[in-house]
């Protein structure tokens, strides 16, 4: 301890942890600021990319190709629809598909609330975060990322984290034009909507775990299932 | 717990003795060996991606304090509280000021070496709360109060029927006719279980993977959803993380996530990868109203500057561990405290001290695996080799000069070691005294060479043996 004393001559009452810390990173380093500093500065400023792997710089349709064949390698299903008008039926039979009641906890972000639910009116809907008894959740996805078949879901007052992990099932619905090649691109998205939100989820396939004998069980504690609805022209 | 890596040898002989230890960690080949190979082969810029993931974290290395007080800035901007600890005491009693605050009683918890290493859960309970491990495999192992003997798969050494023993003994409303066999069984009564506590928790308690300089996030990187839940869940959702977490931007994080997956379990990706950057926001439904991030030190640090400072890097992907011929026979409880295998044997010195874990670096055929499957291009071996040569300049017992061999002979003639890999190293050691029939200098092998020329075994060279071993194993495998 103190020797931040020793490299600078000049005594520094060094009370804290945090000072104490930082102090003895520097003194380890032998020295008092890095050569580097300046580029550590511009590191943080510019986030340059790295290294992109070649198998994201694909045309925008085998993207969408790429996205479908990982998120259903990574145990998701995707259904496929043409429009959002499609949408609430496709919901409507995943559920019937896995014997689940016709009953879903939508997201209030209005892309989800604003689709033509009363056109199935079979389907019970309700809005909010999640709660433990729900079986199904709804929610919109910032982008669809085709490296590795991810979702990419941010949090917002309209958007509650826990309807991504509590319900059983958990459906999301990527426009594809959405979806873009790298996680990088799906930072972008995000920076140029201003603020980090406070959660940001990487999702790729459902919940699964190989805590036991190296055996991969799906449905560890997130969602059993994870259902993607490709709408291919959302506009 | 405290540490018992002085015990090694002792251990590490019940360990190969055991035939259920040894039918669990069978388990690795195909769980994890075979995996890897062929997610990595379908990512052709894998290597350059490593060196780039190792050349981004020196560089943070160089800066790290720079960088994390650039973290600690942001975190604060962002309605969070940054708490620095230098010893595991300090960073227990951070922990448990906080929950005080809020009156806390259960406390749930993602799957975190850190709070392992700074017995969290221990010094809690005496406090009179209880935490609540979330993680199957953790979930598991506290059940049983043992430490995890692999950093991502907490119960590795288990079989289904010791999970089974464990879950009828702790879950005493569990009918005595009910199934416990199939994975599913165990996968689905933690679940259940399980659900009730993270609802009632008052505090969330995970590690972090990585702290992001540029935005004050912490990230985790989960498969089974339970770090989620945690930090989503309660009020209060405290980040227990060390010094060397921190890389500088968002993108780096993409760059060392492409590599880690694929080095640990060989996903493409992992399941849930998530950044919580502050407390919730105003309006928001769901978030934990307080954010706390403990950065504890405990002697990494120190390590900067000398030649175990690249153990620093580490991603905790348990690669080496892995591939690791010793680990892979002996499991990670042998290894006495919290990180096993090759990276344990690199960095318990630094941290428990080397008294404690002089056996530790000498538990390596030299087969140079571990070094080669590093997704972070961590020198293990050498770093190994770096604490023998301390180990001998503090004399810690006095023969020590010989322990390199001596260590290496006692795991050489054990059966299984030497199935499991051990060939390597003789043919490696052939190999290097080949051509005067006796070694001058073994450089991985510390201080004994320089005293004392030895014999060189004469079992053909390390291509042969490799390819002999490899036709050995052959029909075992699937
Ligand atoms: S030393 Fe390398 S291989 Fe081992 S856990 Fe760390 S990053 Fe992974």
């Amino acid at each position: 301890m103190g020797q931040a004393q020793a490299l600078s001559g000049t005594v520094i009452v060094m009370s804290t942890a945090r000072d104490q810390i930082l102090g003895g990173i520097r003194k380890s380093l032998g020295r008092e600021t890095s050569p580097s500093r300046q580029e550590a500065e511009a590191r943080l400023a510019n986030h340059p990319r790295n290294l992109i792997p070649q198998r994201a710089h694909v045309a925008v349709e085998e993207r969408l190709e790429l996205f479908v064949a990982q998120a259903t390698a990574a145990a998701a299903s995707v259904a496929r629809v043409r429009s959002l008008d499609e949408v609430p039926g496709a919901v409507s039979s995943f559920l019937a598909g896995h014997n689940l009641p016709q009953r879903v906890k939508l997201s209030p972000d209005t892309f989800i609330t604003g689709l033509d639910w009363d056109g199935q009116p079979t389907l019970e809907t309700d809005t909010g975060k999640a709660i433990d008894s729900d079986l199904a959740s709804v929610t919109g996805a910032v982008a669809g990322i085709a490296e590795t078949g991810t979702l990419m879901l941010a949090s917002g007052t309209d958007r509650p984290t826990t309807l991504n992990f509590l319900p059983d099932n958990h459906i999301v619905i990527l426009p594809a034009d959405r979806i873009v090649g790298v996680y990088e691109d799906g930072w972008d998205k995000l920076r140029q909507d201003g603020d980090l939100p406070r959660t940001v989820n990487f999702i790729t396939g459902p919940s699964r775990t190989g805590d036991i004998e190296q055996t991969i069980q799906l449905g560890a504690h997130g969602p059993r299932r994870l259902h993607i609805i490709v709408v291919e022209d959302a506009a | 717990m405290k540490p018992q890596s002085h015990l090694f040898k002792e251990n590490a002989k019940k360990a190969l003795n055991d035939a259920n230890l040894a039918r669990a960690l069978n388990n690795m080949k195909a769980g994890f060996q075979d995996k890897r190979r062929a997610t990595i082969a379908k990512l052709p810029e894998f290597q350059d991606l490593r060196d780039q993931a190792r050349d981004l974290k020196n560089h943070t290395l160089e800066n790290l304090d720079f960088y994390l007080s650039r973290f600690e800035d942001r975190v604060t901007e962002k309605g969070g509280h940054v708490h620095w600890a230098r010893t595991p005491a300090e960073a227990r009693e951070a922990v448990l000021e906080i929950c005080r605050s809020v009156d806390a009683k259960t406390v749930t918890k993602g799957k975190s070496m850190v709070t392992e290493e700074i017995g969290l859960n221990d010094f809690l309970i005496e406090s009179g709360l209880t935490p609540i491990e979330t993680d199957l495999g953790e979930y598991i192992i506290q059940l049983r109060h043992e430490l995890p003997s692999h950093i991502i798969a907490p119960a590795i050494h288990l079989n289904k029927e010791d999970v089974a023993e464990t879950f009828r003994e702790n879950h005493t409303q569990l009918d005595p006719n009910r199934r416990l066999d199939q994975v599913q069984d165990f996968t689905d009564e933690a679940r259940a279980i399980l659900r009730q506590k993270f609802q009632s928790a008052d505090v969330g308690i995970t590690g972090a993977n990585f702290l992001i300089a540029e935005t004050g996030s912490t990230v985790i990187v989960t498969n089974e959803g339970n770090g989620d839940l945690t930090q989503v869940l309660p009020k209060v959702h405290i980040v227990v993380a060390s010094i060397e977490k921190t890389i500088p931007t968002l993108e780096d994080s993409a760059t060392i996530l492409r590599v880690l997956a694929r080095s640990a379990t060989g996903q493409e990706y992992s399941t849930y990868t998530t950044f919580s950057t502050g407390p919730r926001r105003p309006g928001d439904l769901d978030g934990p109203e307080q954010f706390h991030v403990v950065i504890l030190d405990n002697g990494r640090s120190a390590l900067l500057g000398t030649e175990a400072q690249d153990t620093l890097r580490c991603i905790r992907c348990g690669a080496c561990m892995n591939h690791c011929p010793v680990y892979g026979s002996v499991g990670g409880h042998a290894y006495g405290w919290v990180v096993p295998g090759p990276i344990g044997a690199a960095l318990d010195p630094g941290l428990i001290g080397l008294e404690e874990a002089h056996d530790l670096p000498n538990a390596s055929t030299f087969c140079g695996k571990c070094a080669e499957v590093c997704p972070m291009k961590i020198p293990l071996p050498k770093i190994m080799h770096h604490w023998r040569v301390k180990e001998h300049e503090a004399k810690l017992s006095p023969p020590r000069f010989r322990q390199g061999l001596a260590m290496w002979a006692w795991f050489a003639r054990r059966p299984r070691l030497y199935r499991l890999g051990a060939n390597a190293a003789i043919g490696m050691l052939g190999r290097l005294g080949a051509k005067r029939g006796r070694f001058a200098k073994l450089p991985l092998a510390g201080g004994w060479t320089a005293h004392r020329d030895l014999p060189a075994p004469s079992r053909g060279t390390f291509q042969q043996q490799w390819a002999r071993h490899k036709r050995s194993q052959a029909p075992s495998s699937s």
